[in-house]
């Protein structure tokens, strides 16, 4: 399958990564090479195969419903770029 | 001095219980060889000071475990407190985790010492460790007189190229697709994969969380098993780790596989497999023959369908994963122009952070989870790893306790010499080993020869599902005849 510079350009902005106009033939490029190496999936017969969700047959295991963390605001916001008076600041967001 | 860091793990515990030795002596002989090996990018952050205080406690600690006093390093994807924790990206440069990974905190409560951070590609992305943020790890081995440098392999290259120029006794090691047993291969050491939620994956930055699994990469198998013991085990924070109870993996090292099978997958033959690689693959067959072991050749028809399947699925994960890196909460943070907004945020940030096979792999994943491709691409993939652990089911029913394969499909390679290859030439150094992570299965290699330039090549060994320590019996015996000796001429 080939993709398009247009279809890049969508991909690019789903995944929220900016890429430079002058970039995306060469990344739709890439993108064909690797689907292209993909698409050899379509050979297989899947007929009646389930996707698999976990290699190991296990029940998720559940814990008590009960606090057992918390009151770490300090630690949280330690690493942020911008925090402020308790809280991650962002750029505005609602007009 | 420097004699101490090229002791086994095994060896330096017995020398510290009998006090042969202290952890310190052991500490500092390895803190001198990484100050003179920064030619090898292996440490990329060093924490000499905390390592001297570490050293000291396991000296005075009466009660550590095997793994007390014995100075490791730590891949850069494991959070580790108050020390810098940037799975060799941008965007998490600065980043000093408030907590300690579950396999951190139980190698250091067993008496483990950290001696720095290791290099890797970014977020475990890559095979040759050129993705990284700081620059290559370089191998320690050369072709014979040739200059020219080599890759150790990815993604633990750091990891891979500390253990085998003896800058440690061990070290930690994270496999997705092989990036244990690849550059374990590439470094003629010994690296295992175990059985999928064997180790814990809290605090490991997530790559493609069904995929990842951490390990140990040591100079033995017996190093492993040590290692092994000491990181596995039931996590209350991982709900995808096993609540099994972990065996004592050394003691099943017996070397002695009389009367196990061992299968040979004839899917596993590919065109162009250099004649050395063969005739390798042919010796160790016949060495576990000659231990006892009853070979069958098998089929695992599936197995060209896995590198593909995998394309999808690791970064179908990874784009779910690092979606968190929108420079709101750690790392790196884009600086925004006047009018700017947040959407402008998360692209500018992740754009400069993310460098261009995470991009490519993020996007991609976005692609095949994208509305209208999710059936065709994600969902197909999945049907496809189901097919594939099916086939691994069926020669364990027919009573293969395990399989015996190459590591890699060739040895080391110059670095810069994918530069310009297609990225997915690069994907296929993961050909024989990406299998077991789809399948879940533990994986262990084991260095096995030199090629014609002198470079080590490694053979693989895939399990029954929690059979790790029969996987490391079997490792053993054929370390045990294959007698690898041969070390790296020291250059750096």
């Amino acid at each position: 399958m080939s993709i398009d510079i247009e279809t890049a350009r969508r991909v690019a902005k789903l995944a929220r990564i900016a890429v430079p106009e002058k970039e995306l033939p060469e990344l739709a490029n890439e993108f064909s090479a690797i689907l292209g190496f993909i698409e050899q999936l379509n050979e297989v017969d899947v007929d009646g195969v389930e996707p698999m969700t976990s290699v190991t047959p296990q029940r998720l295991k559940r814990r008590d419903d009960v606090v057992n963390d918390g009151s770490q605001q300090a630690a949280v916001l330690k690493n942020a770029p911008d925090a402020r008076e308790g809280f991650f600041a962002v750029p505005k967001v609602v007009e | 001095m420097s004699e101490l860091s090229k002791l086994k793990i095994s060896e330096a515990r017995d020398a510290l219980k009998k006090g042969e030795v202290t952890s310190v002596e052991l500490t500092q002989a390895c803190l001198s060889e990484i100050e003179k090996a920064d030619a090898l990018g292996a440490f990329v952050h060093k924490t000499p000071e905390l390592a001297m205080d570490m050293a000291k406690a396991a000296d005075a600690n009466k009660a550590g475990g095997d793994l007390n006093g014995i100075p490791l390093g730590i891949k850069d994807l494991f959070c580790t407190k108050g020390v810098p924790s940037q799975a060799a990206s941008g965007i998490l440069e600065g980043f000093k985790p408030e907590y300690e990974s579950t396999v951190t905190t139980q190698l250091f409560a067993d008496g483990a010492v950290m001696l720095g951070k290791l290099n890797m590609d970014e977020f475990a992305m890559g095979s040759s460790n050129e993705t990284s943020v700081y620059g290559n790890a370089v191998n320690p081995w050369k072709r014979g007189n040739d200059d020219a440098q080599l890759t150790p392999g990815g993604s633990s290259g750091g990891s891979a190229t500390a253990v085998a120029a003896d800058l440690c006794l061990g070290a930690t090691g994270t496999d997705t697709g092989g990036s244990i047993r690849q550059p374990a291969a590439f470094t003629g050491i010994t690296g295992i994969k175990p059985t999928y939620g064997r180790v814990s994956r809290w605090g490991v930055v997530a790559f493609a969380s069904s995929l990842d699994q951490a390990g140990p990469m040591t100079k033995d198998v017996r190093d492993s098993a040590i290692m092994l013991k000491a990181m596995s085990g039931h996590d209350p924070k991982d709900s995808t780790s096993a609540d099994l109870a972990v065996p004592d993996f050394e003691a099943a090292l017996t070397g002695d596989i009389r009367g196990k099978t061992i299968g040979i997958p004839k899917e596993y033959r590919m065109d162009g497999m250099p004649e050395e690689i063969s005739k390798l693959w042919e010796d160790g067959t016949t060495m576990l023959k000659d231990a006892g072991a009853v070979i069958k050749d098998i089929s695992l028809p599936h197995t060209q369908y896995a590198l593909p399947a995998y394309y999808v699925i690791a970064p179908a994960e990874a784009s779910s994963n690092l979606a968190r890196y929108d420079g709101v909460r750690f790392g790196h943070r884009a600086t925004l122009d006047a009018g700017d907004g947040i959407t402008e945020m998360y692209e500018k940030t992740r754009a400069e952070g993310f460098g261009n096979e995470v991009k490519r792999r993020v996007m991609i994943g976005t692609y095949v989870l994208s509305a209208g491709f999710y059936d065709a691409y994600y969902n197909r993939a999945r049907k496809v790893r189901a097919l594939i652990k099916r086939d691994f089911e069926n020669v364990f029913a027919d009573g293969v306790d395990a399989i015996l394969t190459p590591a890699t499909p060739s040895s080391a390679f110059e670095l810069g010499a994918m530069k310009d290859a297609d990225p997915v030439q690069m994907y296929l150094n993961d050909v024989f080993t990406v299998t077991t992570n789809l399948a879940g299965l533990p994986g262990i290699a084991v260095p096995a020869g030199l090629d014609k330039n002198g470079l080590p090549l490694g053979l693989q060994l895939i399990g029954r599902p929690w059979e790790e320590g029969d996987l490391l019996n079997t490792a053993y015996a054929l370390e045990q005849s294959l007698q690898f000796v041969a070390k790296p001429n020291r250059w750096w």
